[in-house]
């Protein structure tokens, strides 16, 4: 704390022009810095259902197990087939709410919407329990356009301090 | 501790930079923005971002005028006569076709119809990398595809310079609105918005229900005056009197509309495909078809119209995460390329300065980037009056600072100058970039 202080407390003329720099180096110090982000991409093999590619990243490879990655991104697939399954429910409730003159998705939560929920709790729990403490976050695919599934990678602050 | 102004920076905070009163103020002003606000395409948005519409309306209004006319004229002039002497039924009818042609209408207009939201800097630096580009000499690079296999059949991706990424199949980038639209079928000037993925069935059951509305009224227009003719009063002025006009040009179109849409659902193509001759047997070498059809008419309809419904990827009343407001000299220091720089106005110049100041030090002194981040780095820049416009171009520079600065400078080494020209190579292109017509 004291040594940040010192870092911080440079007068405030001094701080302007060199303003990025001393971020930088503030930064270092005080919360553990992205390193860099990973993604992983859509598979589009079966379709343009929502699918992630489980080819296990070479970045990661000094964090995390390949089985582990392997199984978050299938639970991710299997979730997301999941909300997007064609069955007799999807389509009852797709029937129900042409009737309705579609006024129904108006109070009632779609069976996408109610998977999306648990998608996101499961990765608000996998982040908790394996990936933080490895220095990685997920990122909810939804965020980014169900696009790609955002790793960051974080440095690790017993590293140092200097850039 | 006492007078220190980098003192305010709380380290468990996420948004930190010192921060004058009347920074502090602003950043008051700007914690209510949501991420609709600093939406980069040309949509504009109602009740805070609950509806969502093209930039021009189109003929909406046109549309919506001549169904309540039309179905005004036929309740006022024909429904009493028809009451009479055949049943209770035709008003009751005729009510039901029109509110669900005006419902599906409405839900068509304002409904998001699947956009993409844009990649984020990362995102468009990570793609960057993967692309193998041969260091070509001319300014505007080479366009971009990618192949893929989709049930044993070659798809090619291309590359959007506008949204900064591979476009997803059956995924297209519609001009109109400057944005990417899953499913893209096309954009509608009467609906007054794109039709994709979300508002495809609302679109479908638009012009069912308008097809049997209309069909209605024709029909019960042609009863009324063949009795009236029949009991002997002018025909010149049963005819003056029904909206038989309206409906007898109508009918064809929106009859001829849902027979190809319906043709369309059952061979689970889209209007964008269908016209381009995507799969079809003259374009295609092999024997292959649409890899998207289950070959089978029922399971296509049901697929398109009742299957489960998409949610909206964009997230327009979300809330942009804080951004610190930054001092004005240090834009100074921030040099914009000089095309940018021609093609702004005076205003678009400063915002992007302030935008990009502000950037640098959003992402030097921000460590957890919070889950919410949006793709379009925000901020408490003065967006035009329109909010949907913003200023595309702004939005690019902002983001081409990003990637430079978006991570700690041990990133920074590890991926170095190739993606930065390549970047600038891109906004080099300026605001034409997004609209090239790939055939």
């Amino acid at each position: 704390m004291k040594l940040e202080r010192r870092y911080a407390c440079a007068p405030a003329s001094d701080r302007i022009p060199s303003t990025m720099a001393e971020t930088h180096s503030l930064q270092d110090l005080r919360q553990p810095a992205v390193s860099s982000k990973v993604f992983v991409q859509r598979d589009y093999g079966s379709g343009t259902i929502s699918k992630f590619q489980t080819k296990f990243p070479s970045e990661l490879e000094s964090r995390l197990d390949k089985q582990q990655f392997d199984e978050t991104i299938q639970t991710l697939n299997n979730l997301y087939a999941e909300a997007e399954k064609l069955g007799g429910k999807s389509y009852l409730e797709g029937c129900l709410a042409c009737l309705t003159a579609y006024t129904i998705f108006l109070c009632m939560e779609t069976h996408y919407e109610k998977v999306l929920k648990k998608i996101s709790r499961y990765i608000k729990d996998q982040n908790e329990k394996i990936y933080a403490p490895r220095g990685l976050l997920l990122t909810d695919p939804i965020e980014r356009g169900l696009r790609v599934v955002e790793i960051t990678i974080y440095e690790d602050r017993s590293i140092g301090s200097g850039r | 501790m006492k007078n220190c102004e980098y003192q305010q920076i709380d380290p468990r905070a996420l948004s930190v930079s010192p921060m004058s009163a009347q920074n502090r103020a602003e950043m008051k002003a700007q914690r209510s923005r949501r991420k609709w606000e600093v939406f980069p395409g040309k949509n504009r948005f109602f009740c805070d971002g609950r509806i969502i519409v093209a930039r021009q309306s189109g003929v909406l209004p046109l549309t919506l005028g001549l169904i309540v006319v039309t179905c005004g004229l036929f309740f006022a002039f024909d429904c009493p006569f028809l009451v009479e002497h055949l049943t209770v039924f035709i008003p009751v009818i005729g009510g039901v076709l029109f509110l669900f042609a005006v419902i599906s209408l409405l839900r068509t207009s304002f409904t998001d119809p699947g956009i993409l939201p844009r990649a984020t800097p990362e995102e468009a630096a990570d793609i960057e990398k993967q692309i193998d580009t041969s260091g070509s000499s001319t300014y505007r690079p080479p366009p971009r595809t990618k192949e893929i296999l989709i049930n044993q059949q070659v798809v090619k991706l291309k590359y959007c310079f506008t949204c900064k990424m591979f476009r997803p199949p059956r995924t297209s980038h519609c001009s109109l609105c400057d944005n990417c639209v899953e499913r893209f079928d096309h954009h509608c000037p009467w609906v007054g918005n794109c039709v994709g993925k979300r508002n495809y069935r609302f679109f479908y059951s638009f012009i069912i229900s308008l097809s049997f509305l209309t069909s209605f009224i024709f029909g019960c227009v042609v009863t009324h005056i063949t009795l009236r003719s029949q009991e002997g009063k002018s025909l010149i002025q049963a005819i003056q009197e029904s909206p038989l006009v309206i409906c007898f040009f109508s009918i064809w179109s929106i009859l001829g509309l849902s027979g190809f849409h319906t043709y369309l659902v059952a061979s689970n193509l889209t209007t964008n495909e269908d016209i381009k001759g995507s799969w079809s047997s003259k374009r295609c070498t092999e024997e292959s078809g649409n890899p998207y059809s289950y070959n089978n008419i029922i399971t296509n309809c049901c697929v398109t119209l009742c299957g489960p419904m998409p949610p909206s990827l964009i997230d327009r009343r979300g809330f942009v995460p804080l951004v610190e407001a930054s001092p004005a000299a240090s834009a100074t220091e921030i040099e914009l390329p000089p095309f940018l720089a021609k093609n702004d106005s005076n205003m678009c110049t400063r915002s992007t300065k302030d935008v990009l100041a502000r950037m640098v030090h959003a992402f030097d002194s921000r460590g957890l980037c919070p889950p919410g981040t949006p793709k379009t780095t925000p901020v408490g820049v003065e967006v035009s009056s329109s909010p949907s416009a913003g200023c595309p171009l702004f939005s690019r520079s902002s983001r081409k600072r990003d990637s430079l600065h978006s991570s700690n400078p041990a990133f920074r080494l590890a991926s170095p100058s190739p993606s930065l020209s390549r970047n600038t190579m891109i906004l080099g292109e300026g605001p034409d970039v997004g609209f090239i017509p790939i055939p």
